[in-house]
C-alpha cells in the first residue's frame, strides 16, 4: 500500500456518494422510523450515506469509489442477503507492523509529525482512514489531486521513508501504544509502535433544528468534502450556515466549483466578527488568506446574528430539501435552496485517545510543551488538542514528530511559535462563541439522535448521556453518539460518554482477529 | 417525610418489580438507588425471558415469571421491545438431540409447549445456522424484552401508585427497621427489601452463614440492523454446561433477534475479573464460538460491545425471602443470568411474604437460609 512515487495516489474517480447524489438519489437509506436520509459529514462519522451496495448492507458510500457496475440496493427494502449456512471460512490473519513511531491521522498535523519523526531517523508508519492522505483541509480533489502545500509534504514524507497505510481506520487500541486498524478489504493491521502520535483532527458540530435530517442538509466541511469527491454543485442554490471561519472557506470553495451561494448565515454578531480584522495585521499570512477569502466571496450576501430555525422538504415527496427559514435580527425569512452547508464549529475526535487513557481538557487531549499526553509514549498534535487551525496543526505536528523521535531539544525551538498560534486561535475563535439561544433550536419533536430517531423531548430532562442512552436509545446507533453526543453536550451540558471498542462498526470476524492478536502478544 | 411501609434498596429490574408489586398491594414504597435506576446488571442484560429446566425450582420460578410477563404484554410501552420470538435450542449431534428429547418431556410435564424439529426443519426455521445440525427444540412461548425500558416502566407504574424513587442515594447498611445512607442519615420503614444486585450482601448487618454471591462477568456484542436475519433466540443445548460449569471462563452460543433488526450476540461467563472493561480475547472466543454455529455472522457489522456482572449463588437459585434473625429485612438478589426473567415472580414472592400470603409456588427453595452445596473450587 506504500505509494512508490511519494505522490498521493492518482484519483480513484468520484465517490459513490457523489455519483449517487449526482444521479438524483436523495434517500440513501431510511431511518428506523422510515424517514429518508442522505450524506451529511463526508468523512465517515455520521453513517447517513449508508446504503446497500452489491448486496452488502450498511456500506458507507462517501468513502468508496463509484464503479460502473455497482448495484445499489432498494432503500425501502434495504435488508441484506448474505451467503447463509455453509462452513466457516478461516479467519484471515492480521498484518503486523513494528514502526518506532506510528502516526494516526494524515492531515496537516499527522503528515508533519510523520515527516519530522522520519527526518530525525525514526521508522514511521502513517495511517489514515481516508483513501488518500491530506486530512480535512488538504483533502485531495478527485480531479486535481492534492493542494500544493500538501504535495510538498507528501514529497518530504516519501523522501524521508515514511510508510503509509491509507484506507485503514483504527477501531481498537490497547495500552500502552498498540493500535488495531481495519483496511478497505477488512484486513486487520496490528500496529505495535514504540511511540504514537495521535493526530485524529476534529469533526463538525451540527446543532439540530427542525428539518435538519432532510437529505440536502449537510455538514459545511461535509459538503466541501463531498464536492472534492465529485458531488456536483454547479448551479445549485446553496446556503452556508452555522458559525465560524470554516463557513467562509467552504462558501468560497463551493462558489469556485460553480455553486450559487445564496447567503452565508453566521450566528455570531457582525461587530464581533469584523472586529477581528485589525488582529490579523500582526499575522501577515493569515491576513493574506483572509483577504483572498473576502475577494472570493465578494457580492455574497452575509447575514450575522442569524441562524436557520427550520428546513422544509419539497412538496412532491417531502423528502428532499426545498427551503429553510432563517432567523435574522430584522425578522424571519424563508430561502428556497437545494443544499445547506451547515456547521456550528468543530469538535476534537478523542475516541482513540480516551481509550488509551489520555487525559482530556475541555474535550480536547491535554498535552505538555512537547505535545506529550498524560500517557507515556503517546503524543498528540493538531485539532485533536483543541481547535486552532492549520498553522497550529503544522507546528504541533513538527513538535510531536520530533519529540516522538527523541529530539526534544530540536522541538523546543518551536514552542514559542506554537504558543503564539494557540493564543491567537483562542482570542480569534472567541468571536464565534455560540449564542445561548441556539439551545432552543430543537423543539420537542425534532430528531436529535439521527441514527435512532430519538426526539429532543425524550432526552431534554436527562442529565447524563448513559441514562439517556439506556432509556431512550439516544447515542446507541451506528455512529455511537458521534453526531448527537457533541450537540447534546453543548445544549444540555452532558459529560463526554465513555468509549468502547469497536470505535466504528466492524465485521464480527475482525473483532475476533483482534482478540486473537491481543493474546498473541 | 413520614415513614414509608417499605424501602426497596436498588432500582434494577428486581427492585423495580418489587416496588411495583408492593405498590399494587397498597404499600407506600420508597426506592433508593446509589446511581441511576436500571444502570446495573439490568443495563447489560440480553433480556431473554426464558423457561429454564436446570432444576425444578428454577423451572417453577421461570414458568411463573413468564406467565407474569405475558400478562404485561399489552401494557408495556413499545420501547420495551417485547417480542414473543420463542427459543430454538439447537443440537449439534445425536447426544445433544437426546438432551432435546429429555428437555421436551420436562416441558411437557409442566404444560410448557415445546416442539422437536429435525435437521431439515431447523435449517428452514433459521437458515443462518450452519448446515448439518441434527435437530432442535423450539419453545415458542419464550420472549425478549429490552430490560432498561421495562425497568423504568415498572418504576413508573409503582410511582403511579404512590411510590417514590430516589436516585444517586447510596445506602451503606440495612437492617430490619431501616437503612443507613452513606451520608450518615438514617431512614426507617416497616420493611426493607434489599435488591442491590451483586453488592447486596455487603450491606447486611451480619454475614449469612454459607451464603456467597460471586460476580460473574459476561460479554455481549450487538450488530447493526439486519431485519429478518434471525427470528428466534437461538442457543445451543450445551448452554447449561457453560452456565452451570464452574470453569473460570466459558463461552456459549446464544444469539437474539432484537425488535430493531439488530442481532445481540452472547455470551461469556467469567469468575474473577473485577473491572468492567471489554476483554478482546474473551470477546474473540465468544465470537469464534458463535460463528461456528452461525457462519455468516462473521460478516455482520458489530457496532458495540459491553460487559456486565451477574450475581451468582453456588446453587444457581436466587436468594429471595426474609433474612434470618433480622425481622423486617427481605433479600431479593442472586439471580445470576436469569434476573430479567425471574424479576416478576421474585417480586410476587416478596410481596406475598410481606403481606403474609401464600404464594402461587413454594417459596422454600429460594429462601436465603436454605442449605447451599459445597463447591469443590470454592
Ligand atoms: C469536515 C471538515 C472540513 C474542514 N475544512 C477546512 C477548510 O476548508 N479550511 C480550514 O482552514 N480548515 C478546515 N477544517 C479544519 C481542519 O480540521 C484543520 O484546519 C486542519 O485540517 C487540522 O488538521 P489536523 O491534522 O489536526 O486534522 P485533520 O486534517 O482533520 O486530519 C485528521 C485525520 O485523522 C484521520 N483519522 C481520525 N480518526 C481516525 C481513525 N480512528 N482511524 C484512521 N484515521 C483517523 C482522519 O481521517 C483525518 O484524515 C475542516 C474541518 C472539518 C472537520
Ligand atoms: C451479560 C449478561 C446477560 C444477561 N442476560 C440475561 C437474559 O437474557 N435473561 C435474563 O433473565 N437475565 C439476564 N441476565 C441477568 C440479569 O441482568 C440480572 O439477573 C438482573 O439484571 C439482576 O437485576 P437486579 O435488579 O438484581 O440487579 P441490578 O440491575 O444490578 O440492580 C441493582 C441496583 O442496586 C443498586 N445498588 C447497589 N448497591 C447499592 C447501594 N449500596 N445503595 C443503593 N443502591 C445500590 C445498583 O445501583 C443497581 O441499580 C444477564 C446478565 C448479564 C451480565
Ligand atoms: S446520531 Fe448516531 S447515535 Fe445518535
Amino acid at each position: 500500500m506504500d505509494d512508490p512515487r511519494g505522490q498521493p495516489p492518482a484519483s480513484d474517480g468520484i465517490s459513490l456518494a457523489a455519483a449517487e447524489w449526482n444521479a438524483g438519489r436523495r434517500a440513501f437509506h431510511r431511518s428506523p422510523h422510515g424517514s429518508a436520509r442522505g450524506p451529511v459529514c463526508g468523512m465517515g462519522v455520521c453513517h447517513e450515506c449508508r446504503t446497500t451496495v452489491d448486496g452488502q448492507p450498511h456500506v458507507r458510500t462517501c468513502g468508496r469509489s463509484a464503479r460502473p457496475d455497482t448495484r445499489i440496493g432498494d432503500v425501502a427494502t434495504a435488508w441484506y442477503k448474505l451467503p447463509r449456512g455453509g462452513a466457516q471460512r478461516r479467519k484471515p490473519d492480521a498484518v503486523t507492523h513494528f514502526p518506532s513511531v506510528a502516526v494516526l491521522g494524515a492531515g496537516p498535523a499527522g503528515l508533519t509529525a510523520a515527516v519530522h519523526a522520519a527526518e530525525a531517523g525514526a521508522s514511521v508508519l502513517l495511517l489514515d482512514e481516508n483513501p488518500r492522505p491530506g486530512g480535512q483541509i488538504w483533502r485531495c480533489d478527485h480531479a486535481t489531486g492534492a493542494p500544493p502545500p500538501a504535495h510538498d509534504m507528501h514529497r518530504r514524507a516519501y523522501d524521508a521513508g515514511v510508510s503509509t497505510l491509507v484506507g485503514a481506520r483504527v477501531v481498537h487500541a490497547g495500552p500502552p501504544t498498540r493500535l488495531f486498524a481495519l483496511d478497505a478489504d477488512d484486513r486487520v493491521h496490528d500496529i505495535r509502535a514504540e511511540d504514537v502520535v495521535l493526530a485524529t483532527g476534529a469533526r463538525e458540530l451540527l446543532l439540530p433544528f427542525p428539518g435538519w435530517t432532510l437529505p440536502g442538509v449537510m455538514g459545511a466541511g461535509g459538503l466541501q468534502a463531498l464536492a472534492k469527491n465529485g458531488l456536483d454543485v454547479r448551479d445549485r442554490r446553496i446556503v452556508v450556515a452555522g458559525s465560524g471561519p470554516l463557513l467562509l472557506a467552504v462558501a468560497a470553495a463551493l462558489r469556485e466549483r460553480g455553486g450559487r451561494i445564496l447567503a452565508i448565515v453566521e450566528q455570531a454578531p457582525r461587530r464581533r466578527v469584523l472586529g477581528l480584522g485589525p488582529r490579523l495585521l500582526a499575522h501577515p499570512s493569515k491576513l493574506a488568506r483572509g483577504l483572498k477569502l473576502t475577494h472570493a466571496l465578494r457580492g455574497v450576501r452575509r447575514l450575522y446574528s442569524s441562524w436557520i430555525v427550520s428546513a422544509d422538504g419539497s412538496s412532491d415527496d417531502g423528502e428532499s430539501l426545498a427551503s429553510i427559514d432563517v432567523h435574522t435580527p430584522g425578522g424571519s425569512e424563508s430561502i428556497p435552496c437545494d443544499l445547506v452547508a451547515y456547521g456550528c464549529g468543530l469538535v476534537p475526535q478523542t475516541e482513540v485517545a480516551q481509550s488509551l487513557g489520555c487525559r482530556l481538557e475541555s474535550g480536547a487531549i491535554g498535552v505538555d510543551q512537547d505535545q506529550r499526553t498524560s500517557v507515556d509514549h503517546v503524543f498528540a498534535a493538531g485539532e485533536v488538542c483543541g481547535v486552532a487551525g492549520l498553522d497550529a496543526a503544522l507546528v504541533e505536528g513538527a513538535i510531536a514528530g520530533l519529540a516522538a523521535a527523541g529530539r526534544t531539544a530540536a522541538a523546543s525551538g518551536l514552542r514559542r511559535r506554537r504558543d503564539r498560534e494557540r493564543r491567537f486561535a483562542r482570542t480569534f475563535l472567541a468571536a464565534w462563541t455560540l449564542d445561548d439561544r441556539l439551545r432552543a433550536l430543537p423543539t420537542d419533536d425534532t430528531i436529535v439522535c439521527r441514527c435512532e430517531d430519538v426526539p429532543f423531548g425524550a432526552v431534554r430532562f436527562h442529565t447524563d448521556p448513559r441514562d439517556a442512552k439506556l432509556r431512550t436509545r439516544c447515542g446507541m446507533g451506528p455512529c455511537q453518539g458521534r453526531m448527537c453526543g457533541p450537540a447534546l453536550r453543548w445544549i444540555l451540558g452532558w459529560r463526554l460518554d465513555t468509549v468502547r471498542p469497536p470505535y466504528s462498526p466492524v465485521p464480527l470476524e475482525a473483532l475476533a482477529t483482534i482478540g486473537a492478536c491481543v493474546q498473541a502478544r | 417525610m413520614s415513614c414509608p411501609d417499605v424501602i426497596v434498596v436498588g432500582g434494577g429490574i428486581v427492585g423495580a418489580a418489587c416496588a411495583k408489586a408492593l405498590a399494587d398491594d397498597g404499600q407506600r414504597v420508597v426506592v433508593l438507588d446509589q446511581g441511576s435506576c436500571a444502570g446495573g446488571a439490568t443495563a447489560s442484560a440480553m433480556g431473554h425471558v426464558v423457561v429454564m429446566d436446570d432444576s425444578d425450582a428454577q423451572g417453577a420460578l421461570t414458568i411463573w415469571s413468564q406467565t407474569l410477563w405475558d400478562e404485561l404484554a399489552d401494557e408495556l410501552p413499545a420501547g420495551a421491545e417485547r417480542e414473543t420470538c420463542g427459543t430454538l435450542w439447537v443440537a449439534a449431534d445425536e447426544r445433544e438431540l437426546q438432551r432435546a428429547h429429555t428437555k421436551q418431556e420436562w416441558y411437557a410435564d409442566r404444560g410448557v409447549a415445546a416442539e422437536l424439529l429435525d435437521g431439515e426443519a431447523v435449517a428452514a426455521t433459521e437458515p443462518a445456522l450452519r448446515s448439518g445440525l441434527v435437530g432442535a427444540l423450539r419453545v415458542p412461548g419464550d420472549s425478549v424484552v429490552y430490560p432498561p425500558v421495562a425497568t423504568m416502566w415498572l418504576l413508573k407504574r409503582a410511582r403511579d401508585r404512590g411510590a417514590t424513587v430516589e436516585e444517586h442515594v447510596p445506602v451503606a447498611r440495612v437492617d430490619g427497621r431501616g437503612v443507613e445512607l452513606e451520608d450518615g442519615t438514617r431512614r426507617e420503614a416497616g420493611a426493607i427489601v434489599l435488591a442491590a444486585g451483586h453488592h447486596a450482601l455487603a450491606l447486611l448487618p451480619r454475614q449469612l452463614p454459607g451464603v456467597a454471591l460471586r460476580a460473574r462477568k459476561g460479554h455481549l456484542a450487538i450488530t447493526a440492523r439486519y431485519p429478518g436475519y434471525l427470528t428466534h433466540q437461538v442457543a445451543e443445548l450445551g448452554y447449561l454446561d457453560s452456565a452451570h460449569g464452574h470453569a473460570d471462563v466459558s463461552v456459549a452460543f446464544n444469539v437474539q433477534p432484537r425488535a430493531t433488526g439488530q442481532v445481540l450476540i452472547g455470551s461469556s461467563r467469567q469468575f474473577g475479573p473485577t473491572t468492567s472493561g471489554v476483554e478482546p480475547l474473551i470477546l474473540a472466543r465468544m465470537i469464534d464460538h458463535a460463528c461456528s454455529w452461525m457462519p455468516s455472522l462473521r460478516r455482520l457489522e458489530v457496532i458495540r460491545s459491553w460487559t456486565g456482572f451477574r450475581a451468582a449463588t453456588d446453587d444457581h437459585l436466587p436468594l429471595v425471602g426474609p433474612v434470618p434473625e433480622e425481622v423486617g429485612l427481605w433479600l431479593a438478589t442472586g439471580h445470576e443470568g436469569l434476573g430479567i426473567t425471574t424479576s416478576l415472580a421474585t417480586a410476587r414472592l416478596i410481596a406475598d411474604g410481606i403481606a403474609g400470603r401464600p404464594s402461587a409456588i413454594d417459596a422454600a427453595p429460594y429462601l436465603p437460609d436454605r442449605p447451599q452445596p459445597e463447591l469443590a473450587d470454592g
